[in-house]
């Protein structure tokens, strides 16, 4: 009963892809209710970095509806699509991917504007300030430790405050004390925010925080561990 | 963040070969910019100074030379011609002005013009300051050479011989300044002017001193004349001639005959009549040469002309240089930014936006370049105005033509075109297959 009052945020409902190699993955429907921290769990190569590219609009998938917000993102002309992910999703990678050209407040900056949002420095500030960035605000990314600039992506990738939360193994390359670190920022920041958050990864370190889980397969089906 | 702004911080983001792309266009515009300015400045110059000069005559020898001697002041003189054949000719009456010339001598590269009143009637002089000269040894300056100079009403200067302010200066003859002439915007900016006995007194004495009065410079066109000048110098400080007109006057009312030689004469035709009879009597029936500044200079220029085509397929050489020097340094930045591309993507971009910023990419770097070479050009410009000096100068380097707007056009469009193939490689770039690591 309670279930059915909490919104339902991603809504995956019979979706395939076909990569232009020829294979094809075939995806369990799934429900993420929000506010909810999920899992994607496989091996390397199971499809999962492909599910997190259909669920943010990068991906178009072969079959299938997905819906996010209770928007059906693929039916959006590209233009309105690209703009509903700047405003509703955020996207954390296993490297910090920030644009080497623009200081970190103007990778923040560019995020809103992206995103169609009036430019908002005491937001930017804020968060900063939140991810204990506010001291390199006007730095370049290649001034900034490897753990700084993975607070800093996920300080762009919550500014626009999004519906969902999506990360690319976000630890895949850290050391348990900086996986830690990165971790507690993503659930800290996505409770803080009210965010979903959705992580793919196959590290065991985040499975023992996590416990909903999606498990990659044929036909994966939604599993709580 | 605009388009236009993170375009700007990826071309600081790259200095080297941002610098690069820069400086390419910069040259070549650079080098357009001078032709443009050089042709336009010297076409606009050589009409400037003709105007109302019909015909010049003197000695026989090479037409464009008599013309830049005479009119533009920037060669030898091909001679001397008598007095007494140019007064015949002055009173022709297909002649309505006749403007005597003697040259010889320079200050610091500026002409010193023995001359009557006509030349000021010719020229359209007006005096801002003092009066003409009066007597021998007196002048009356342009005013490009009172400012240039730092020259006033009462001041001396002393000329040197021949056209290089290098040659022997005759320490003897002082001119002194009597008046400075309101800018008149040509060729008579820079000269001094005297009176025709000046000259002849100056050199009078030279002839003295072994000097030959053909006026010194090498003659390389043949029928340079050399005639032996009686010019009666009983003694340098004895002035006989020194009653130069105030008012217009022709030279026949002024300086008697005799065996007095002139480097040439201006020529102003009565009516239109006399453009094919004149230069012909002049030809076949005097030892003297007539040339027409009209048909001269336009062979001038078009000699010029071909300069200036060859350095201009120079120049768009180097701005196509320049173009695919910013198309293999946008196109080679994609490789290196594909991931900055896929994540501004992900950050809402669309691919118009990503084309958008790869195009102004491109056209700033030759926008920058374009500006650095119109800058560059009229630097170079003042530089050549100011090495080459004197009466020479014909170069402004602080006008704008509208035609260089069309030169940083250029500039854009070249710079549009060497971005579109980088460009659509960004728009077509797949976030998904970039960020996967395919």
């Amino acid at each position: 009963m309670q279930d059915n009052l909490v919104k339902t945020v991603i809504r995956l409902n019979n979706v395939t892809y076909q990569y232009p190699q020829g294979e094809s993955l075939h995806f369990a429907d799934l429900e993420v209710p929000s506010g909810q921290h999920t899992l994607i769990l496989g091996d390397s190569g199971s499809g999962k970095t492909t599910l997190l590219h259909i669920l943010s609009g990068l991906l178009k998938p072969t079959t299938g509806m997905v819906d996010i917000d209770g928007q059906p993102l693929y039916e959006l002309p590209a233009r309105k699509l690209d703009e509903f992910r700047g405003q509703r999703i955020g996207l954390i990678f296993q490297e910090a991917h920030l644009v080497k050209s623009l200081t970190i407040k103007e990778n923040m900056q560019i995020a809103q504007g992206f995103a169609g949002a009036k430019v908002d420095n005491t937001r930017i500030n804020e968060v900063l300030a939140l991810l204990n960035l506010d001291h390199k605000a006007d730095s370049y990314p290649n001034k900034l430790s490897r753990g700084q600039m993975q607070r800093a992506a996920i300080a762009r990738a919550v500014i626009n405050k999004p519906a969902i939360l999506v990360a690319d193994e976000p630890t895949a390359s850290l050391d348990d004390r900086n996986t830690e670190s990165v971790l507690n920022l993503l659930l800290t920041q996505a409770d803080q925010q009210g965010a979903t958050l959705v992580i793919a990864t196959h590290d065991k370190r985040v499975k023992n925080r996590i416990t909903r889980a999606y498990e990659m397969a044929t036909r994966p089906a939604l599993s709580n561990k | 963040m605009n388009a236009l702004q993170i375009a700007w911080k990826n071309i600081r983001q790259n200095p080297a070969t941002s610098i690069l792309g820069i400086l390419l266009t910069a040259f070549g515009t650079g080098i357009l910019c001078v032709l443009l300015l050089t042709s336009h400045q010297i076409e606009q110059q050589l009409g400037n100074n003709s105007r109302g000069i019909d015909l010049v005559v003197g000695a026989k020898g090479s037409p464009i030379q008599l013309i830049l001697s005479s009119i533009y002041h920037m060669d030898n003189p091909t001679g001397n011609i008598s007095l007494t054949e140019a007064q015949k000719l002055a009173t022709n009456p297909m002649v309505r002005l006749a403007v005597p010339l003697s040259l010889g001598d320079n200050y610091k590269g500026h002409r010193i013009i023995g001359t009557d009143s006509t030349f000021l009637q010719l020229y359209g002089l007006e005096l801002s300051e003092g009066r003409i000269w009066q007597a021998d040894f007196e002048a009356a300056i342009g005013a490009d050479v009172a400012q240039k100079h730092n020259l006033k009403i009462g001041d001396q200067l002393y000329g040197a011989h021949g056209l290089s302010s290098e040659g022997h200066t005759h320490d003897e003859h002082p001119y002194t300044i009597t008046g400075i002439f309101k800018p008149a915007h040509h060729i008579a900016d820079r000269l001094i002017l005297t009176n025709l006995s000046s000259v002849w007194r100056m050199h009078g004495d030279h002839d003295d001193d072994d000097h030959d009065h053909a006026h010194d410079e090498t003659h390389d066109h043949g029928e340079a004349h050399d005639h032996d000048h009686e010019h009666n110098h009983e003694h340098e400080h004895k002035h006989d001639h020194g009653n130069e007109p105030r008012l217009v006057k022709s030279i026949m009312g002024d300086i008697g005959s005799g065996e007095r030689e002139i480097t040439s004469m201006l020529i102003q035709y009565r009516n239109p009549a006399a453009i094919g009879m004149f230069p012909r009597l002049v030809n076949q029936q005097t030892a003297m040469q007539a040339a027409s500044p009209a048909i001269e200079s336009a062979r001038l220029f078009s000699l010029l002309g071909i300069g200036i085509d060859s350095l201009q397929v120079l120049a768009y050489v180097i701005m196509l240089m320049a173009a695919l020097s910013v198309f293999i340094s946008l196109y080679n930045a994609l490789k290196s930014r594909k991931y900055d591309l896929a994540i501004m993507r992900t950050l809402g971009a669309s691919q118009g936006k990503l084309f958008g910023i790869v195009i102004a990419e491109g056209i700033l770097l030759t926008f920058v370049g374009a500006m650095v070479g119109i800058v560059v050009g009229h630097i170079a410009i003042y530089l050549i105005g100011v090495s080459t000096g004197g009466t020479a100068t014909l170069l402004q380097a602080m006008v704008l033509l509208p035609q260089e707007a069309w030169l940083v056009f250029i500039g854009v469009a070249i710079g549009f075109v060497a971005s579109v193939i980088p460009a659509i490689k960004a728009y077509k770039t797949s976030i998904s297959q970039t960020l996967s690591g395919n």
